[in-house]
């Protein structure tokens, strides 16, 4: 059948069973455009590509799909580049189609030319620049494919404006994938899971850390039951937050440099550490000679090149971690005691729970106090996306989750100007959830322009700024370790967010007095058919506590109580 | 130490780059890097000599496996290998020095390739050490340009 590129294009996604495209045209895509029109592919305009991209993100994060988004060339596309770095570094399958200029004017600097398959060389999985017709079913079969299996990232395809708009012949979508440099992993080393279950045998005090590969590979259950099964306490990483309910009595929380003080003495003090899904992130085991000085290490993780990268681990499993773990669980018999082990870590949890002070300033409430109401209005039963900052720590420390896709947040490069649009990605893959954007007064600013499509989408998402007129994160810094010098991180110039969110067709309101918060939320949660800013004026200097200074091992936190 | 990866990937535009900067954004020191087409056209086998302890080896390694157009990688450090560099070096030669440098170069069985009115081309191939030799030697006569192409390498034997 003979069909113009860019209908081939979405004739494939359609077969890849995608069902929205996150995007913004330009020049470069117009024919894809112009398929779009009459398509059954749902399209969301942004407003922004960067919008674009973390929405595609979110989206592949809260269903489990591969998100897609589309750019023009040029300018257009390098407009994603934040977004699919972020991707990248939290291995999301996302495949972003960018438009290119026609294959003739390649090379020459044409207008809005830019060599996106070499700028993003270091922050994608793969990418392809579709050079000849006869390639372009076979690499958009190859993308989606190479982004969702093995240890999942994001695939970039550029598709210049000749290869959209000339005819082609079309002969199906190929079922199979033949990349023989390229094998999805199927199996793990028998020998070294045997080693692994009898070295969980013998532990007397052995920790869990599980990271975001447990939730890509969907292994939040038989982690469950191992964790249940042997009574071994689960401490997450922030990417892995939701993989094992905060609420169970084994959970330690969140790990690291701003995790909970039970959970990093407990990793200190550990005679054996289950690293599942994880990547020893700096943020994670702070000074890393020091990390579990004590502990016999097994590290299980579908990407070889993590074992051994940061830290040298004592049993290394390559393997989808849940397949992995299937083959574990049940050669174990189940602890029937709780041990010495526990009772030390309940005094930990007793000596040191997670907790915070009354506001000292009249009209600022404590922003850990809004987030406990907005966990306790959910009931846990929500999708959280936040920004990157001090809301972004508050949020995975006073929240409670439950389930595994529910908190979505930049973990590995830190994106400010995330929150937002990964609340519009999160409400389009889950509109029965509540969807909640966790924000700071700076990092929302950097992305508020995705107000709009979510007014256009009618996205009842509420936005919760935490709005402490500083760039807290860095303020927090500079007072710790920089001697209280506030070098540009006092944003007190604002614009008016309850005004701003009314401008473009939302609701907004302002909280300034604790007894307030919870009916702004039960009002924002009860509007349907657009998004809700909620501007929370916050203690102005609050910090995020307990902290592990960078650099130092996971004994030496500050700070018990903010 | 250094170590010598053979390494073969897909014959395709740009895969030397996504190797180069792998390379580069990992701070890996590449040492030298030969690249060229095999007796398949459909697949390059590149020779990349890396400097680095055996964490960084087996780092490096892992990471060109995640490349999705690399095929195959074999460490051949401590393999019994058949290595040859080519050198080229246009060397100063007036009437005097001529036939000092031809003897020279008769020592390593190189050849001289062309000859200009004050100047030499001379040839060489072998090992690592012997075109350091060769280079240590015409070096007194004056090198107006030199060019290496990096080591290629092959295992000895079936393999």
């Amino acid at each position: 059948m003979r069909m113009k590129g860019a209908e081939v294009l979405l004739r494939c996604l359609k077969e890849e069973g995608v069902e929205v495209i996150f995007g913004y045209p330009g020049g470069a895509v117009l024919p894809i455009y112009d398929a779009l029109y009459s398509s059954e592919v749902k399209h969301v305009l942004v407003r922004h590509e960067q919008g674009a991209a973390h929405a595609a993100d979110a989206y592949a994060r809260v269903s489990g799909k591969v998100g897609v988004c589309l750019a023009t060339s040029g300018p257009g596309a390098t407009n994603l580049v934040t977004g699919i770095a972020t991707a990248y570094m939290d291995s999301v399958p996302l495949v972003a189609f960018t438009g290119q200029v026609a294959t003739h004017l390649i090379g020459r600097d044409a207008f809005q030319e830019a060599d996106i398959t070499g700028i993003t060389l270091p922050i994608t999985k793969h990418n392809y620049l579709v050079k000849r017709s006869e390639d372009l079913v076979r690499i958009i079969k190859e993308a989606f494919y190479i982004a969702r299996t093995n240890r999942p990232g994001p695939v970039v395809v550029d598709l210049p404006r000749d290869i959209m708009e000339r005819e082609m012949e079309f002969n199906g979508y190929p079922e199979e994938v033949n990349l023989r440099g390229y094998r999805v992993l199927k199996s793990c080393n028998m020998g070294q899971v045997l080693l692994a279950v009898e070295a969980i045998r013998q532990a007397e005090r052995p920790v869990i850390y599980a990271g975001g590969g447990v939730i890509s590979s969907g292994a939040s259950e038989v982690l469950q039951e191992l964790a249940i099964k042997m009574k071994i306490p689960v401490a997450t990483t922030l990417m892995g937050i939701g993989c094992f309910p905060e609420t169970h009595y084994l959970s330690l929380g969140m790990l690291g440099m701003h995790g909970t003080r039970y959970a990093n003495y407990a990793v200190s003090e550990s005679d054996l550490i289950i690293a599942v899904g994880v990547r020893f992130d700096d943020r994670v085991t702070g000074k890393i000679t020091s990390f579990a000085p004590h502990a016999k290490v097994i590290h299980i993780d579908i990407d070889a090149a993590e074992i051994g990268k940061n830290f040298g681990v004592d049993i290394p499993i390559v393997g989808d971690v849940k397949q992995v773990l299937e083959e574990i669980v049940p050669r174990l018999e189940p602890r029937e005691k709780f041990s010495e082990w526990h009772r030390v870590i309940d005094r930990w949890k007793e000596e040191f729970p997670l907790t915070y002070s009354e506001s000292r300033e009249p009209g600022r409430i404590k922003p850990q106090y809004v987030v406990e109401q907005i966990y306790y209005a959910t009931q846990g039963n929500a999708i959280i996306t936040t920004e990157v900052g001090q809301n972004q720590m508050w949020a995975s420390q006073f929240y409670k989750f439950t389930r595994p896709r529910t908190f979505i947040t930049s973990g590995g490069l830190g994106t400010m100007g995330f929150g937002l649009p990964a609340a519009i990605g999160a409400k389009i893959a889950r509109p029965d959830m509540t969807v909640i954007d966790i924000a700071g007064d700076g990092s929302i600013q950097m992305n508020i322009q995705e107000l709009c499509t979510a007014v256009e989408q009618r996205l009842p998402i509420v936005i919760c700024i935490l709005n402490n007129q500083y760039l807290g994160m860095v303020r927090q810094w500079q007072e710790l370790f920089f001697g209280g010098r506030y070098s540009y991180t006092d944003i007190s110039l604002q614009p008016d967010f309850v005004k701003l969110a009314e401008a473009y067709g939302a609701i907004g309101m302002r909280v300034k007095e604790a007894q307030d918060v919870a009916p702004a939320l039960r009002e924002a949660f009860s509007v349907t058919d657009r998004p809700v800013v909620i501007d929370f004026w916050v203690e102005r200097e609050a910090n995020v506590f307990p902290m592990v200074p960078p650099g130092e091992s996971l004994y030496n936190m500050l700070g018990g109580e903010e | 130490m250094k170590h010598t990866l053979s390494v073969v990937v897909e014959n395709h535009p740009g895969v030397l780059a996504r190797v180069a900067t792998l390379f580069r954004r990992r701070g890996y020191n590449i040492d030298s890097l030969a690249v060229g087409r095999t007796e398949n056209p459909a697949v390059s086998r590149m020779t990349i000599v890396v400097e680095g302890d055996d964490v960084v080896i087996e780092q490096v390694t892992k990471q060109l496996h995640k490349l999705v157009e690399t095929i195959k990688i074999y460490d051949i450090t401590d393999q019994p290998t058949v290595d040859r560099e080519l050198v080229l070096i246009k060397v100063k030669a007036d009437a005097q020095a001529r036939s000092e440098i031809i003897q020279i170069v008769d020592v390593f069985r190189g050849r001289i390739v062309d000859i200009g009115p004050n100047s030499l081309i001379i040839e060489a191939t072998g090992d690592t050490g012997k075109i350091d030799a060769i280079e240590a030697s015409l070096r007194p006569f004056g090198i107006l340009e030199l060019v290496r192409t990096g080591k290629v390498s092959m295992l000895r034997g079936a393999r």
